[in-house]
This record gives C-alpha cells, sequence and structure tokens, in this order.
C-alpha cells in the first residue's frame, strides 16, 4: 500500500480542487485551500462560480449530490462575478470547464492509480487489481466524506449503464473467442439461464424465509417480492468483476469461457426477473395474477431473442458497411465502435437485454469486420477497445469503493447480511454441482470436480447488482437501504475476499491454467483437418451432431453470408491464407518490436536456411505480442502525421510528382543517419545476410523450385538497427504490397473488372502487413485506381517528360535531379537508387557479382516479409528480378503507387532479358501486367525516368536483396 | 428392448466388439442400423461406393481421404466390425475409467485419434508427412481460394513450424508436439447417440 499513499495525496488533491471547490468555502474550506490556493484567490468573492444545475444536468452527472448542497451558491449566477469587476487578466472559469474537466481528472486518477499499482510486481501478482481499486475507491470516498461532509459522488446506474457497462461489454463481444463460445454455448445457456434463475429465487426464498424466522430484523420491511427481488439482483454473476479477476487467473480458457459467458448471458435473466418483480412490488403481491407470471415468461423470450436478434442485425449491418469503407479507412474503427454502441443503446431503447444484444453483435460481426477492415483498423480497434474498457473497469471499481463511503447508504443489518452472503454462495455452489452432474452427461470433455470448484468460487457479484439496486425506488421498496448496504457488502466481500483468495485456489487445486499462446498455423491446419474429419465421421455414422450442423453453418457462412458481408477481394482469399498471413504479420510485428530483424517468419522455405531456433524464437516471440502496443504507436502517428495528404482528388500530376518525391527517405533520413554511426556494426551483419542470402538465391536456382526463398535466422544482434529496420519497411511498403497483390489475386480471383482488381489492389494494400504509411498510398493509389491501366500509363508518361521543376526528390535525393552526384546511391545501402547513367555498368558488375555469390557490397536486409513477399511476386511475376525493386525501391517513396501491371510487365520483360533471373520460372505470372508491360516497355526505358524508376520501384527480385541489386540493372 | 437384442444378436463377436471399441450395446446398435442403411444390397461389408451414397461427404474437402482410412491398405471393402472400430477412434473419452496400466491403449486414446489424423496426411504410409503430402490436404482444404505459390509457402512453414529434426517432412512425433496445446479430446470426439 505505500504507493497508494501518495497516490492518495495527488488524488485528495486533485478531487478538492476539483470539485470541493465549488462546494463553498464554508465546507472547510482548509483542506481545499492547501490543494489549489490560487484558485481560490482568482475565484471571485462570490467563491462558487459555478450554477448547481449545470452540474446536475452536466450529463454525466459525476457529482450527483451537488445540487443538494448549494441551495446557497444558486444566489450567484456565475456570469456576474465572472464578468463583474472590470477586465481580469485570468479568468476563473470553472463552471465552463467544470463537467468534462471532473471527467477527465477522474479518469486521471483511475489510470495513475493503476501505474502505481504496477509499479510493485509482488502486490498486483497477489492482489488483484480490482481490490486494490476498490481499497483506492473507499480511501477517497473517506477523503471526500471528509472533506465534505457528504458524499459527492457514486456510481451513477445511468453512467454505469449507458458508458461504462457498453464498453466493458463491447470488448468482451467483439473479441469473444467465439469457436470456444459456441463450442460451450449449450454449457453456457444452462448456467446462465438455469443457474441464475436458481440462484435467484432460492436466495430470495430463503432470505423471505429468514426474515419470518426473525434472524432478519423486523426493520428491514419487505414481504416476499421485495426479497425475491434482492434475490434476483444479487444473484447474477457479474461480467465486469468476472472478466477483472478471471483475466488475472488464467485458468484454462474453456472453464473462463464458462464462466465468463454465463456472467454475460445471464443479464437477460436478470433484467427480466429485476423488472418482473419491480412490477410486482409495486402492484402488491396480491395483485398479481397468474397471467402476469406468463407474461414473465414471454417478456423473458422476448428480451432474450429480440436482444440477441438485435444484435445480430446490428451485426450484418456492421459487417455490410464495413464492406465500402475501403476509401475511408481512417473511420473504419468508428463504424464499428458506434454500430456496436448502437446495438446496445437499441435494445435499451426496446428494454430487451442490451448485453446479450452487444455480445452477440460483437461476436457475429467480428469475423467479417476483421476482414473487411485494414490491418491498421484492426490495431485501432482493438487498442482503443481495451483502453475504454480497461478504463471503464477502473473506474467502475473506484466508484464501488467510493459509493460505499457514504453514511446516507449505511443501513445495516447483520442478519441480512451474512444471510445473504451465506446464500448465494451456498446455492452457487448447489446450483454449479447440479447442472454440472447434469451437464456432463452431454459434454464431451467432462467439467471435473476442480472446475466446479473454481466456477462456484468465481460467482463474483459486482456493479451490476449495485446499479440495479440503487435503482430501486425508495419508496416502493422499504428496505431498500438495507439492500443497497447489503449488495454493497456481497460486492465487496465477492470481490475482494473471493477475488483475492481465488489464484492460490487455483494455484493449490492445480486447475490447469491456461496456455496463453497463440495458434501456431499447424494447429490452425490440423484443427481445421479435424473439424473436416469430425463432420465426415458424423455423417458417415448417420449423426446429426456438433460437427454435422457446424458443417452445415460453415457452407451456409460460405455460400451466402460472407458473400454478402465481406469485400470480394477479402472473400476469394483463403481464410487459413488469411490466418497464414496473420501469423505472419504477428510475427514480423514482435520481431521488429524487439529489435531484431524478421528475418524468419516471412515465408521461409529454403531447407538449407532452415533453423530450429530462430524459428523458435519467433513463434514465441507471437506471445510476446499480445500486449504490445508499440506497433500501434508507430501506426497511429503515421496516421497522423500523414492525414494531411489524405485529400482523395489529386490529380495524376500531383501523384506522380508526390511519387517522385522520395519523401520517405527525406523523412527518415536524420532518424537513418542517427545510426549512421553503426554503420561498422552494421555492414558486418549485412554481409552475412547478404552471402546467406547469396548462398540461399544460388541454391535455389539450381533446384527446380521455382520459388526463391530464403529463411533466415534473426539476427539478435541487431537492436542499433531498430531504426534502420522501421526505415526500410516503410521504404519497401510499396512494392512489398504491390506484390502480394499480385502474388494472391490474379489467380485466385479471375478479376472481371478494372474496378474490382483495383479494390483488390486497394485492399491488399491496406491489409498486407504492417505498413508503416497509412494514408499516403491510398491517397495515391485510390483516385489512379478508376482509369484503366493502359490510360494511366499515358498519362505517366507525358507527365513524366514534362520538365519537372526542381521536386523534393530532386532537392533531396541529388541523384535525381542530375545525374552528378551518383555515387551517393551506389554505395553501402541496398536502399538506393541506381542512376540511369549507372545502369550499365551497375549491371555488369552485378552479374559478375552474383556469378562469384561472395558480393563484396552486403545487402542491407530488407523487412523479411518484404522480402519474402517480393521474392514469391518475383518469382510469379515473371522474376521480375531485374526491376529489382529490392534495392532500389526502397529508396523510394513507399507511397510509390503507380499501376503494378505496368511495372511487372516492364520488370518481366527486363527480367527475361537476363538470364539469371529468368531461370526461375514464374508459375503464374500476371496476365495483364505483362501484355501491358509488352508494348509498353520502350518508352518507359530509356527517355522516361520516372516511369523507369517506377518500375525499379516496384518490382522486386526473386531472390532477394542482394540480387535486388542485380535488377537495378535497367 | 426385445428388437434391440434381437439386432445386436445378428452381430458376431458383439462382446469384443464391446470390450475393443468401448461403445455401448445402444450405441453398436445404432451404427449397425447404420451399417446395414449404407450397405447397399446387404452385403455385409461397405465398398467405397456405398460411402458415396453419403451426400455431404461429397462437400467435405478430405472426405475421399477419410473414406480411405476406413479401407485398409489394398482392401476393398470394410465389415461391421471394422467399420465400429475406426469409428471408436472418435468416442469421447471415458470420464470415469480408471486406466489399467495393464490395458492396452484404448482405441479412442488421444495419440489413437492424432495417429488416424497423421494417417490422413500421410497416404504413402511412411511415418511422415511429407511436403507434398502436406500440400494435397491444403490444396483440397483451400479449395480454389489461393495460389499455389500461397499454398506453397503455407506448406513450407507448416514444415518449418514442426520440423525439428530438420528433414523437411512431419514425422507422427513432431505432428503430436506440434498439436500439444490442443484439446485433442475436444476436437477430435463427437457424441455418439445423443
Amino acid at each position: 500500500m505505500l504507493f497508494v499513499t501518495p497516490l492518495l495525496l495527488v488524488t485528495a488533491v486533485g478531487v478538492a480542487a476539483a470539485d470541493l471547490y465549488g462546494t463553498e468555502a464554508s465546507v472547510r474550506p482548509e483542506t481545499a485551500v492547501s490543494a489549489a490556493p490560487p484558485a481560490t484567490l482568482s475565484a471571485s468573492p462570490a467563491a462558487s462560480p459555478y450554477p448547481p444545475e449545470e452540474y446536475a444536468e452536466a450529463g454525466i452527472a459525476l457529482a450527483r449530490s451537488a445540487d443538494a448542497h448549494d441551495p446557497v451558491e444558486t444566489t450567484d449566477s456565475g456570469d456576474a462575478s465572472h464578468h463583474g469587476g472590470g477586465y481580469k487578466i485570468v479568468q476563473w472559469e470553472w463552471s465552463y470547464v467544470q463537467t468534462p474537466y471532473i471527467i477527465a481528472i477522474w479518469i486521471l486518477v483511475a489510470s495513475v492509480a493503476k501505474i502505481l499499482f504496477h509499479f510493485s510486481q509482488r502486490v498486483t501478482t497477489v492482489v488483484p487489481e480490482s481490490c486494490l481499486l476498490i481499497l483506492l475507491g473507499l480511501v477517497l470516498g473517506g477523503v471526500v466524506l471528509i472533506a465534505s461532509k457528504k458524499q459527492l459522488y457514486q456510481l451513477e446506474p445511468g453512467l454505469f449503464f449507458l458508458f461504462l457497462l457498453p464498453t466493458i461489454v463491447g470488448d468482451a463481444g467483439y473479441f469473444m473467442p467465439s469457436r470456444l463460445f459456441f463450442d460451450n454455448l449449450g454449457t453456457i445457456l444452462v448456467y446462465a439461464v438455469v443457474g441464475t434463475l436458481w440462484n435467484a429465487f432460492c436466495t430470495g426464498f430463503s432470505l423471505y424465509g429468514m426474515k419470518l424466522a426473525g434472524i432478519i430484523d423486523e426493520k428491514v420491511e419487505g414481504g416476499m417480492m421485495e426479497f425475491l427481488l434482492f434475490g434476483a439482483l444479487i444473484s447474477a454473476v457479474d461480467p465486469v468483476a468476472v472478466l477483472a479477476v478471471f483475466e488475472e487467473v488464467h485458468v484454462n480458457e474453456t472453464l473462463f469461457i464458462i464462466v465468463f459467458g454465463e456472467s454475460l448471458l445471464n443479464d437477460a435473466v436478470t433484467v427480466v426477473l429485476y423488472k418482473v418483480f419491480i412490477s410486482f412490488v409495486e402492484v402488491g403481491p396480491g395483485n398479481v395474477q397468474t397471467a402476469d407470471y406468463f407474461k414473465g415468461v414471454a417478456s423473458f423470450l422476448i428480451v432474450n431473442v429480440g436482444g440477441t436478434l438485435v444484435g445480430l442485425i446490428f451485426a450484418v449491418l456492421l459487417a455490410f458497411v464495413t464492406r465500402f469503407t475501403k476509401r475511408v479507412r481512417i473511420i473504419e474503427p468508428l463504424f464499428i465502435f458506434l454500430l456496436v454502441y448502437l446495438a446496445y443503446l437499441t435494445a435499451e431503447l426496446f428494454s430487451l437485454s442490451a448485453i446479450l444484444s452487444m455480445t452477440f453483435c460483437g461476436i457475429g460481426c467480428n469475423k467479417y469486420v476483421e476482414a473487411n477492415i485494414s490491418q491498421k483498423s484492426r490495431t485501432t480497434v482493438k487498442y482503443t477497445m481495451k483502453t475504454l474498457a480497461s478504463i471503464a473497469e477502473t473506474i467502475i471499481f473506484i466508484f464501488l469503493g467510493i459509493s460505499a463511503v457514504d453514511k446516507s447508504k449505511w443501513a445495516w443489518d447483520t442478519g441480512l447480511v451474512s444471510c445473504t452472503l451465506i446464500f448465494i454462495f451456498v446455492f452457487r455452489a448447489l446450483g454449479v454441482i447440479g447442472q454440472t452432474w447434469v451437464l456432463n452427461w452431454f459434454r464431451l470433455v467432462p467439467l471435473d470436480k476442480l472446475d466446479q470448484v473454481v466456477m462456484s468460487y468465481g460467482g463474483l457479484r459486482g456493479a451490476v447488482a449495485f446499479a440495479l439496486v440503487v435503482l430501486l425506488d425508495g419508496h416502493k421498496v422499504k428496505a431498500k437501504d438495507y439492500f443497497v448496504a447489503t449488495t454493497i457488502v456481497v460486492i465487496f466481500f465477492t470481490v475482494m475476499f473471493q477475488g483475492l483468495t481465488i489464484k492460490p485456489l487455483v494455484k493449490w487445486l492445480k486447475v490447469p491454467r491456461s496456455t496463453n499462446s497463440k495458434p501456431t498455423i499447424n494447429e490452425e491446419i490440423h484443427e481445421r483437418a479435424f473439424d473436416h474429419i469430425l463432420a465426415a465421421v458424423e455423417d458417415i455414422a448417420g449423426l446429426n451432431g456438433y460437427h454435422h450442423w457446424r458443417d452445415k453453418w460453415e457452407q451456409f457462412d460460405k455460400n451466402y453470408l460472407s458473400k454478402l458481408l465481406m469485400r470480394k477481394s477479402v472473400y476469394h482469399k483463403g481464410e487459413l491464407w488469411e490466418v497464414y498471413q496473420k501469423i505472419n504479420i504477428r510475427d514480423a510485428i514482435s520481431v521488429i518490436d524487439q529489435g531484431g530483424n524478421v528475418l524468419s517468419s516471412a515465408r521461409l522455405s529454403l531447407p538449407s536456411m532452415a533453423s530450429r531456433t530462430s524459428f523458435s524464437e519467433v513463434t514465441n516471440v507471437t506471445n510476446y505480442l499480445r500486449e504490445n502496443g508499440s506497433g500501434v504507436c508507430l501506426d497511429l502517428q503515421v496516421i497522423d502525421t500523414v492525414s494531411g495528404g489524405k485529400v482523395e482528388e489529386e490529380t495524376e500530376t500531383h501523384h506522380l510528382l508526390t511519387g517522385n518525391l522520395y519523401k520517405p527517405r527525406r523523412r527518415y533520413h536524420a532518424h537513418y543517419s542517427r545510426h549512421f554511426m553503426t554503420v561498422g556494426d552494421k555492414e558486418r551483419q549485412d554481409r552475412e545476410v547478404f552471402q546467406r542470402n547469396m548462398r540461399s538465391r544460388l541454391e535455389s536456382f539450381k533446384s527446380t523450385r521455382h520459388k526463391a526463398k530464403g529463411r533466415h535466422k534473426k539476427e539478435r544482434s541487431q537492436k542499433k538497427r531498430k531504426g534502420s529496420d522501421a526505415k526500410e519497411q516503410e521504404v519497401n511498403g510499396k512494392p512489398r504490397r504491390n506484390v502480394s497483390w499480385q502474388d494472391t489475386d490474379p489467380v485466385t480471383a479471375p478479376v472481371d473488372s478494372p474496378e474490382e482488381r483495383s479494390e483488390e489492389e486497394a485492399d491488399k494494400d491496406e491489409d498486407v502487413g504492417i505498413t508503416f504509411v497509412a494514408r499516403k498510398h491510398e491517397t495515391l493509389k485510390e483516385p489512379l485506381k478508376e482509369r484503366p491501366k493502359s490510360d494511366m500509363l499515358e498519362v505517366y508518361q507525358s507527365l513524366a517528360v514534362i520538365p519537372p521543376s526542381p521536386t523534393c526528390a530532386e532537392k533531396h535525393l541529388p541523384w535525381k535531379g542530375g545525374g552528378g552526384t551518383l555515387p551517393v546511391c551506389v554505395s553501402m545501402e541496398t536502399t538506393k537508387i541506381i542512376p540511369i547513367d549507372l545502369q550499365q555498368a551497375w549491371n555488369q558488375s552485378i552479374s559478375s557479382l552474383e556469378s562469384l555469390a561472395s558480393p563484396p557490397v552486403q545487402a542491407e536486409p530488407q523487412h523479411p516479409r518484404v522480402r519474402a513477399l517480393s521474392r514469391a511476386e518475383a518469382a510469379r511475376g515473371g522474376n521480375s528480378g531485374g526491376s529489382d525493386s529490392g534495392g532500389s525501391g526502397p529508396a523510394q517513396d513507399p507511397r510509390f503507387h503507380f499501376p503494378n501491371e505496368e511495372e511487372n510487365g516492364q520488370s518481366l520483360q527486363q527480367q527475361e532479358s537476363q538470364p539469371l533471373m529468368s531461370s526461375m520460372k514464374p508459375p503464374a505470372p500476371p496476365q495483364v501486367s505483362s501484355t501491358q508491360g509488352m508494348g509498353r516497355r520502350p518508352p518507359t526505358f530509356n527517355r522516361n525516368p520516372c516511369v523507369y524508376l517506377r518500375s525499379l520501384v516496384s518490382a522486386s527480385p526473386p531472390g532477394s536483396e542482394p540480387r535486388s541489386r542485380g535488377p537495378t540493372q535497367l | 428392448m426385445g428388437s434391440s437384442n434381437s439386432t445386436l444378436s445378428k452381430i458376431p463377436n458383439l462382446g469384443r466388439l464391446i470390450e475393443e471399441t468401448g461403445f455401448t450395446p445402444a450405441h453398436i446398435k445404432r451404427l449397425y442400423k447404420r451399417f446395414q442403411a449404407l450397405d447397399k444390397g446387404n452385403k455385409g461389408y461397405l465398398s467405397p461406393q456405398d460411402f458415396g451414397s453419403v451426400k455431404e461427404l461429397a462437400t467435405n474437402p478430405i472426405g475421399d481421404r477419410i473414406i480411405g482410412a476406413f479401407f485398409s491398405q489394398g482392401q476393398e471393402t470394410v465389415d461391421f466390425h471394422s467399420f465400429v472400430r475406426i469409428l471408436a477412434h472418435f468416442r469421447p473419452l471415458d470420464k470415469n475409467r480408471a486406466k489399467r496400466p495393464d490395458s492396452p491403449e484404448p482405441i479412442n486414446s488421444r495419440i489413437s485419434k492424432l495417429r488416424f489424423a497423421f494417417q490422413l496426411y500421410d497416404q504413402d504410409n511412411d511415418g511422415k508427412i511429407s511436403r507434398d503430402e502436406l500440400l494435397q490436404v491444403l490444396r483440397t482444404m483451400l479449395e480454389m481460394q489461393v495460389t499455389e505459390e500461397q499454398l506453397e509457402s503455407i506448406a513450407d512453414r507448416t514444415i518449418q513450424e514442426a520440423d525439428l529434426d530438420g528433414d523437411n517432412a512431419i514425422s507422427f512425433d513432431e505432428f503430436r508436439k506440434s498439436l500439444e496445446k490442443v484439446n485433442i479430446e475436444h476436437k477430435m470426439s463427437s457424441r455418439f447417440l445423443h
């Protein structure tokens, strides 16, 4: 608790400064003064500039009781005090910023609290964060209480249900492991529905029995209905609490999904029971007719099914919308947040189960949305959701703590509290055991005793119960205060005591933990195979079992749903391929994050290169990625910085010019030069890499395989080169993307129209891999896309011929402007552009080099993925090796978005003339491109530097970087 | 119960079959009915053509292989015993049966399930999934959605990932290891008779 103390001071100050201020100097100004003397000073004599109405209505009523104690202040309306005494240099505008200010302060407090908690590893491993947060809340509440004599804050049901809860549920639903969820859906539903009903009624009736027996005090007024109502709201396992605690416990995933799924799905039951009993309480138990019970059952069905339906409708809508966001990638995430949230609100609107709706919306849309949106959007969605959920959770727990410190709430009855605690625990355990016993008859993998213990013990109650009990109408439910107090105790007991002990318990019982690893490609493939096997076996055995229906659903999904909800380009890609790519990307990102060079994660295939160590490293690294944010940061940064350039209506000229600006080079120049000192180090590595590449390439030539893929050991010592890595990646962004597009599409999905193709292209661009240049290429590309390719080509050429005013590129890249300073580019870095004049010579030297296979110049290792992709591309695209974007490409702007076809064609040609390159046979040369390229090539070659350069950029050498040089030969 | 007895009585060696596969008589009876339904013309055995009548298998990418798995090497027929024995691979693990150390590996154990799956890949029965064999499976599972190039890269990566001894193929041991974390008991089990 050491760190809590300083925190408290800070927060106390913050709280005091933020809120108490207004509440009047009369309320112990001394305490507050220390915190913010200047504030008091500048505040006009009227001292509290804020009108209470505003405070109360401010929307998010963080301080709901404010109105209660400032009747005095209403007299001085803020404006008068502000502008009363002539001109003031500094004005105190508290009333203006108050609400957002308070909210921001609270969030800040919550976040800082988290930081402080995590200063000590030991504490956080022992004590769940939720406990710490509640404790903090208690202390904060105490401070506020002492300072103002009144509790200003509490967890507002409105705030909770409309804002805090949805963020958590949205996150949970969207990232719900759907396969696991549906595999266990039956079990989850049983626990959620039967279990919750059982708990509610048993607890309710038992408490009523206790009341009749006199154990619960007379003061707790209430009949059977009141106690049933209380039972209903106290019996539901709370998703927020369960998530908070179980995420730290790491029980095995089946167990987790069952408990967590139950906590989500029982919402429907709770909502209905709650509403039904409230209405029963209102009309009085005597007036309840039989029909009302049936109405209750009916409303249960409606709330359930309706909530689910609303969720699914929004899921379809959302998936469908994301089909068309290709051009507005930047707001893709927004659609997801909005529609998922709307699913929640809509369900609330019709008083259906909002949690159910949101959960199913998330589960339902996830597959299609993830396929449709770009990699960057995926990352954005993920992190935004996690951030929001995390902060919401933090606030919930802090406010739970604060809410508890409120004299007005404490109507303590020992009998009620202890009975409730005992009953909810006992009935939970009984319910779990009974249901598991039944369920185990049906489950493939029965839940054993340990699971049952954890499930019983994991029945945590939380903020939902609290919000519901606070919502009770004190006039109709006389015992409300007792219920509130009891609920708080129950929540604290379950979250703090059970939350604290569940970890040791799990350890002690040796409950199987989750393995916490990302799937490998092996698992993905084999599991798919298992599904098929099982489906077939069930068909053969004539059983219409789970797999049978699953198979049917998959067929349906493939034939109709996916067609409707996924972009064509995505739809045509194999799912397994997607997975494969994802795994690759994940590895690549993580390796980069660690400062490594992603050599091994790409499509590695040369057996000679196979090195077990590097591979396992990479796969381990996969796990590392889980919470790793650095990739994202980069992402967002780029989005931000470049967003200015995302105007879509740029002319072709503009594209061309921008394309030639070599911006990234410039931009990263500083970065790069920073690492210039380490060049010696780098050189060594590069040489190594290059030699390896050469070797691999030679081997691949020898072998009949038409792929030249190299696999390289990851260099551990490359930390220093991180910067340059990043740069390379960026730089290579374009070619790689083009390449990969080429890679996939021509064969898989015979393209119908230019439009579609372009779409795929664009998608590809966005989706493949870690592209750090978010907007740029898109911008450039989209307008281009619309035109038929040949057209474009023309334009380019003509444009290119326009005598360029000195472009950026020319200024920054000397060789671009005139041939004079060429040597620069020929030097050590692979990422250079070979000036046209030097091409010839370069070529020759390269070929000699190749024959030697021991290059004097080391290749700068490209981003492995890039390399792999480009290699693949090269292989198929007729070994565009010639064009060797590998070398020169990187130097150019990643945005360099020229139509791939042309480039390919050109490169194709060039390669053909190159014996070395052509030795690899292109498996599937892109038809379009080649033909077009043919016609074009001569002109481009000689007289048009732009086009020529372009070809350099986008084509990549089949082999790898080293060779990349070769291509430069043009 | 009378009818079930009469059905069961037709099955020879019932006791041994139950012992061997762990199926209950009710399971066996049901499977026997299914067997008869598949067995066009009451031959007493099934031929590959009989399996063809199961329509869903046609849409199953690896349906052929699974049918193939029912026929031991070089044979064109499968009798009821083998039929049941194959299906027994997919029986869920027994809930409470204590494992007797002396008893042979049950037919539905994790290892047997894995071996069954492995054999679907390993068509030439050399104990290894070669790159080509893997490619074939991938090709059928991915249908026409990806290019050959992509297939190969997936296959390559898969092998790289699983291949521990560097022979560019996946042996059964490697196969087992690569699936260590997978809940095979769950994924490779079907609920018979419910």
